[in-house]
This record gives structure tokens, sequence and C-alpha cells, in this order.
């Protein structure tokens, strides 16, 4: 099993034509996931490697039937490239995109208020269930198919996660990437809940960042929620606060969004909790010997 | 992007806002000048750099007269300021605005900033204005009022009666606090700002608004829709590394430590300075040099690097998944040659083509220490950099 996208999904790629939407629409196709459509706006019945292309999403998805958008639009479009995936009420957009202005993300969480599609992101990798299909960025190879859920708001972090994890063994039913922003469609408490519901999870890695209280609302959702073992991680321990450290929401600001607190919280929701990023796996391992 | 006190009031007088005369000045013969050109009356000579707390240090003088705004900027201009914001380093003052006084009876705090808890731009207010607002959220977290403003609606009549309240104001300075509220609201989002502080907002003997203070960030993802607001980045108050680096596209901020660190993602990169730290090492750096990066782009990297005097080793550590190890490996290789370099050198590479890699630099004739985990990487560069 898994959660968000599987065998069937059907994916329209939003910016295509792009050096990223081509390359990474390739490699995902390559995977195995069902790339069955592009969107690139003046290129409408032209076509990229055998996939068709359309004007919009709602062309797209009335001809081939897209249920998922991947968004590899630039900054300046990737928020009204969000809406229109959400106005063409496809089931999910994943948006890839850094560099989003805040303002229009702030927008974007208005329109989407009542709307059915949930969006993953912006600013990352998107979503694998291993041996099933890939939509963005992430590295494929290094995945392994089980039942170890994976949520984290980093990229490379969460690689480094799950190389770990299938090195022991411990397959992944599926890896989220929530993405870096201040602001995203959805959090660590939407994709825990999916987890504890999902009967081919069995345990959860949480990776989070300093900045925003995001982790710490999970930890409170985890105490009242949370059936299955978490193993979490903050990385940005040693950042000096005030500055942003790469991720738009990477940042200490008025003493809060701290590593520490954020760990603490953790520790307190019975998460099995390790302060080195070297050891998510074995964590993982003592956890469910739990 | 931090924008000076200057720079901010300039944006937010287009805006119908209340705020003095000023003038921008390098030099005390040009702050006297300036404050008989405001009328030779009481003004005020403000150090503009990027921080607050520049009245406690100092950094802010009141002159009766001409003569004695030309010795506040005597004393200003040139000297290290060292606030809790600036860290023990200090800001060194190149400027000084010098501003009309007035006649203060009120000190009230306003800020604005997009909360992300509350998914919204909020307005935060505190009759304890001209104070530091983490001071009085830790001991009288009462006195601070925070609202929720609706994209769609901007800043309702009610929630200006709110503030009204909040302030203790009676309703016809209440009435004047609307077009303030609704000024910097759309300032505010006009601009892409990120965060908006005025403190002190003041209310005059004379019964009117005089917004005092001004400190501004604008939302670096924002910048390239605002050229005029890029145009105001102030190149003194930035790191020369940092700025070098963001030309190269890539994200590095300097930090106090010796062990340079070259990381691919954010994440990663926060990752391992911090296992760095945890081996009792000190990372020099945050370095993200991303998805794309190019052979190019790692050789700048290590030039960045090597270019900061306090770098005593180097861990690389790149995840590739996009980028593959084979291309690092090349630019590693290149830039080690290139740059001669001296200091120890732990390279920890996994991903694609990965074992490509790792032949390219055993085979390099380059002195490399390879690391298989991230472990074992920041064990080999912390005891490498200790010798």
């Amino acid at each position: 099993m898994s959660i968000l996208i599987n065998k069937s999904s059907k994916v329209v790629t939003q910016g295509i034509t792009g050096k990223s939407g081509s390359f990474h629409t390739r490699m995902c196709r390559e995977y195995g996931t069902n790339m069955i459509a592009g969107v690139a706006p003046g290129k409408g019945g032209q076509e990229f490697e055998g996939i068709p292309l359309f004007n919009s999403v709602s062309a797209a998805k009335e001809k081939t039937g897209a249920n998922v958008s991947v968004i590899y639009v630039p900054p300046p479009f990737a928020a009204d490239a969000i809406m229109e995936t959400v106005d063409a009420d496809l089931d999910l957009a994943i948006c890839i995109t850094e560099g989003i202005p805040v303002l229009d993300m702030l927008k974007v969480q208005q329109f989407m208020r009542g709307k059915r599609t949930r969006l993953i992101g912006p600013n990352c990798p998107g979503v694998i269930t291993p041996g099933e299909a890939k939509i963005g960025i992430m590295p494929g190879h290094i995945h392994k198919p089980g039942r170890i859920g994976v949520v984290s708001r980093s990229g490379t972090l969460t690689y480094e996660a799950v190389f770990q994890l299938s090195l022991l063994g411990l397959g992944q039913s599926s890896c989220v990437g929530i993405g870096g922003d201040p602001l995203n469609g959805t959090n660590f408490i939407d994709c825990l809940d999916l987890f504890n519901k999902d009967t081919g999870t069995d345990a959860v890695v949480m990776i989070g960042e300093i900045g925003g209280s995001a982790e710490e609302e999970a930890c409170d959702w985890i105490k009242s929620n949370m059936k299955k073992p978490v193993v979490g991680f903050i990385c940005g321990a040693s950042a000096p606060p005030g500055r942003r450290m790469g991720h738009a929401g990477a940042i200490i600001s008025g003493g809060s969004g701290t590593a520490d607190a954020k760990f603490i919280a953790m520790e307190k929701a019975g998460v099995f909790v390790t302060r080195s990023p070297a050891e998510i796996g074995k964590r993982m391992q003592e956890a469910l010997r739990k | 992007m931090n924008l000076h006190e200057y720079q901010a009031k300039h944006v937010l007088s287009g805006y119908g806002l209340p705020i003095s005369d000023g003038v921008l000045c390098y030099t005390p013969g040009e702050a006297e000048a300036a404050a008989d050109a405001l009328g030779g009356g009481v003004c005020v000579v403000k150090a503009q750099v990027h921080a607050g707390g520049r009245g406690k240090a100092g950094g802010v003088k009141v002159a009766k007269t001409p003569a004695d705004a030309r010795i506040a900027a005597e004393k200003i201009l040139g000297m290290t300021l060292v606030t809790p914001q600036t860290g023990a380093a200090g800001k060194k003052v190149h400027k000084v605005y010098v501003e009309q006084g007035c006649n203060i009876a009120k000190e009230f705090y306003l800020s604005m900033v997009v909360d992300r808890a509350r998914r919204s731009v909020a307005i935060v207010a505190s009759k304890e204005g001209g104070m530091d607002i983490e001071e009085v959220a830790h001991s009288n977290p009462e006195k601070i009022i925070t609202l929720s403003v609706n994209l769609a609606v901007g800043v309702a009549a009610f929630q200006v009666q709110q503030l009204g309240a909040a302030y203790g104001l009676d309703s016809a300075a209440t009435k004047k606090l609307r077009s303030v509220v609704e000024g910097l609201y759309r300032a505010f989002v006009d601009n892409d700002f990120a965060m908006l502080e005025i403190n002190p907002l003041v209310l005059t003997a004379d019964g009117e608004f005089v917004v005092l203070d001004a400190k501004v960030a604008v939302d670096d993802n924002a910048l390239f829709r605002h050229p005029e607001l890029r145009a105001m980045m102030d190149y003194d108050e930035v790191d020369s590394k940092d700025l070098r680096a963001s030309k190269a596209g890539l994200s590095y901020i300097a930090l106090d430590g010796n062990i340079g660190c070259m990381v691919n993602g954010a994440g990663l990169a926060m990752a391992t300075m911090d296992i760095i730290q945890q081996k009792g090492g000190s990372p020099a750096n945050f370095l993200d040099v991303g998805g794309g990066a190019t052979r190019e782009t790692v050789t700048e990297a290590f030039k960045i690097l090597l270019s900061d005097s306090q770098v005593k080793g180097i861990l690389v550590n790149i995840f590739g998944g996009i980028m593959k190890c084979d291309v690092i490996a090349q630019g590693i290789i290149e830039a080690a040659r290139e740059l001669s370099v001296k200091v120890p050198l732990v390279v920890r590479l996994q991903g694609t083509n990965v074992e490509l890699g790792k032949e390219l630099l055993s085979k390099s004739g380059l002195n490399i220490q390879p690391a298989e985990t991230m472990d074992e990487a920041a064990t080999k560069i912390v005891s490498s950099v200790k010798k």
C-alpha cells in the first residue's frame, strides 16, 4: 500500500518543456510512473518524447484523465500554476518550484479553501511510492519498497535517511517531501494521519528543520492520535538565529523555531529521537524492536 | 533582504504615512547642514545599520542645534555598534539619518509579519512602544495583541477599533490611526514585505501620529518583481563571501568556525554542520551547492571556502541524486588542483554514479580522505583539523 500516489496515478507535468520539467518527466517515466500529459501554453497539440502537450491543465485532464499534476514552473508563475490545477479539480498538485513569493502562497492558500485538491509543497522534492510511482526529483534507485513511511521538509537529507533505511533492509511505503517553505499545502500532521491509517505502513520517519512550529504541532497530534512508532530528527541545531538557512522556512525568529525546542517536543510525544543525522536508520531499527 | 530605516521610510512615504522629514548624511558636516535645512531645531541623529537596539548602544542621539548634530554625527559615524542583534562583532556605522524631532507624548509598538501558524498577515501591537518587544512578550504577554488580516478584506474597521483600544486611544485618535494602519498594510502587501516593524509609532503632544522608526525586511523570493527594492541592497552590510556565492547561484552563510562545508541541499547542509559540531568541531559556513550545480559551480564553491582564512579543513558531503557523483568528483579534483589545496579534505559521496566518483577521487593523486557515512566523514575532518 501507500499514501497519495501509486501505480494508477495519472500525471500531468506543468512546465514540461523547461530544463527541470523535461529532465524529470523523463526520469519519472523511466521509473514506471504514468507520465501521460504535459502542459505548455501555446504548444497544445505538440508532443514531448511521445507525451501529448496541452495548453491548459483542464484540457489535459479532459483528454487523458490525469488526476495528479507536478509543477516545475518558475517562481513568478508557479502560484498561478497551482491555482490552475486546483481549479481543474485534480486530486493532487505537487509543486517542486523553489522561490515562490510568500504572499503568493498566502493567496494560493486562500484560493484553495473549500477545494478538493491536495497540494504538496512548494519547494519540495515530490512524492515516491517505491516500486510503483515516483513524482518529483528524488533518485529512484536508493528507495526500496517496504513498510516505513517518510515525511520530511528536506530534499537530500531525506535521501540520506532513505539510504540508511534501505541499507538496513527497511524499505519505504511512501516518502513525502513537504518542502522547505514557511507556507505549504500539506504538513506533518496530514502525512502522519495518512500513514497512521495506511495498512501498508508500520512506522514513520519524520525529518524537521528549524523555523516555524509545524513539528511542535505534529507532536501534539502524535501524542493523542499516532498508533505507530515515529522516529524523528531535526536539522539546524547548529544554525545561528535570525538567518535563513537556505530554505525560506528555515529561520529561527524571536527565539522560537529552534531545533532544541522541537527535539524536546518530540521526546515528550514519545517520538524516538536521534540527534545525529547518521543514525536515523539505526534508530528506526531500535524503534521497531520495542 | 533588509532595508535601512531611511530606505524603509522612503518606501512608506509613498503611502501617505506620517513620516518626519529627514536627510541621509555621510559626514558630520552633512549632518550639521541637514539639521540646519530641517529648521535648526531639535533633530535626531540615527545610525543606519541593519540591526535593532541602536538607541541603547549609543547609535541614536538627540541634537538641539545643528552644531550638536555635527558633534553627534562625529561620535556615531565610524563607531562599531554592538547590539543584541549585531552579535559580538558589531556593525560599523557608515551613514546617519538626521531626522526632524517631534514632541513625543506616547510611544506604541506596531508590526506586521506573515504569520506561518495563522497563515495570514498578522498585525502585532502593544502599548509598550519603544521597548524590546521580545522582552514584553516574555514578561507581559497580555500587553500584546495579535490580529490576523483577511487578504480579501484588508484591515477591517473593527480591527482598527481593537488596535485603538489596545493603545488606550480616544475615538479621535483611533480615527487617525485608521489611515496609518491601512497605509502600512498596503505598503506591506504591495512591496512583498516579510516583516515591517514600527517601534515606536508615536502620538505627539498635538495628537498626531508619527512613524518614528521603521524596520523592513523584504521577501527575498519576491525581489525579482521589485527591482527598485533590490537596488537598495546595502553591500556594506553583507559578508563579501555571501555575496560572491549568491552571484554564483550558491546559498552560503559565513559562520565562526574553521571547518568549511560543501553540501548539496539545505537540510543536508544543516545536518552536516550539526554533526561536525557534535563531534567537537566548528563549522565555518553553511553552503548549499544546489541540485543543478556544475563542475564550475563546485569549483567556485571551493574557491569561496578557501578564501576564508579561518578554514583549516574542508568536508564535502554530497548526496548525488540529480547531481552525479562523477561530476562532483571532477569538480573537486579540478578545483583542488587549480587552487593547490593544502588543508585536509574529507569527501563523502553517495548516490548516482558513486563508484565512478570514488574511483576518480582515488586516482586523482590528491590528498583526499574518503568517507562512507556522515559519521565517518565528520569524525575524520574534526580530527584532521585538531592536529
